[in-house]
């Protein structure tokens, strides 16, 4: 038995879905939405990797990188978007959000 | 079947099993500090599986950028905000029925697609992997010559959002004083000095 790309593939929809269901789940706590989303960030990198040493092409590790850069400037800035609506309103339940539109 | 030959299988279970169990207790601690720790744990699982394929740097990244940067910025933020955590772990239970079988279907249709998934014959590699040359080397190789225009762009991406981050959560404080050099500098003996005559005998209130 031999470890192919089917595999990682395996592993990588497993770690997209557990993200997805932690978006579900968890509808009030945004810290955990935005983990969550960084869960599913790390299951693209993983496909990325597998299909990169699969095809023995550098380009994917390359691209897998850059999506590693975005990931960590989309946790700064939601983070600090919620560090401000914590200060405006005392919590960060999602069900109020709606209020900030006009 | 020999042990050597085995050794990489039971890698890979380990590392993946224990990549998905700590994934899956990211979204369903009651904690979420405890999140943050398996969030933690995921990270490091999937940098030793990165490892197995060959993307040392990726992994050494994972390690350093993520669990040494972001995970401690989540630790921060949710160590920071004083928020009633029980209250908001409400409607868990009332989101899990639907949550667990839309996961379980994507989970089945995603892994069948990959394991059915045939790649065409034809693929030819942009950038080959030389064996001969490191991960790193071959890295450094293409990202400043070849990717040199995305890199500049992903470190856009990170002056944007540094940026961002630092505009979104400063506030003026009133009643703080600060140094203004332009006044100090715009300073002359004339602006400072002030010559009073005095007469004898009184004061000069």
């Amino acid at each position: 038995m031999e470890i192919g790309l089917a595999h990682y593939l395996a592993v990588g929809a497993i770690l997209f879905t557990i993200g997805i269901f932690g978006i579900f789940v968890n509808r009030k706590n945004v810290i955990i939405i935005l983990m969550s989303v960084e869960l599913i960030l790390l299951s693209v990198n993983v496909n990325f990797v597998a299909f990169s040493a699969h095809l023995n092409d550098l380009a994917g590790q390359v691209f897998a990188l850059f999506v590693l850069t975005v990931a960590a400037a989309e946790a700064a800035v939601g983070l600090a978007i919620l560090v401000v609506y914590f200060r405006n309103r005392g919590d960060i339940s999602v069900d109020h959000i709606n209020l900030m539109k006009g | 079947m020999e042990f050597a030959n085995l050794l990489p299988v039971i890698a890979f279970y380990l590392f993946a099993g224990s990549a998905c169990f700590c994934a899956l207790m990211v979204v369903i601690a009651r904690n979420p500090v405890r999140s943050v720790l398996f969030l933690v744990a995921t990270f490091f699982s999937v940098a030793a599986l990165f490892v197995m394929l060959g993307a040392e740097f990726l992994a050494m990244l994972l390690v350093v950028v993520y669990v040494g940067a972001v995970a401690v910025l989540f630790l921060f933020v949710v160590m920071m905000l004083d928020v009633d955590f029980v209250e908001l772990k409400q409607g868990f239970a009332e989101y899990l029925p639907l949550g667990g079988l839309l996961a379980f279907v994507l989970t089945v249709e995603l892994i069948v697609l990959g394991a059915t998934f045939r790649l065409p014959e034809n693929v030819v590699a942009q950038v080959p992997i030389d064996p001969g040359v490191s991960n790193l080397e071959a890295f450094g190789l293409v990202l400043y010559t070849e990717y040199a225009f995305f890199f500049e762009a992903a470190g856009l991406i990170l002056l944007v959002a540094m940026i961002g981050a630092i505009l979104l959560t400063l506030t003026d404080k009133k009643g703080v004083k600060r140094q203004s050099v332009s006044a100090q500098v715009a300073r002359t003996p004339k602006d400072g000095l002030k010559l009073v005559d005095v007469k004898p005998g009184e004061g000069i209130i």
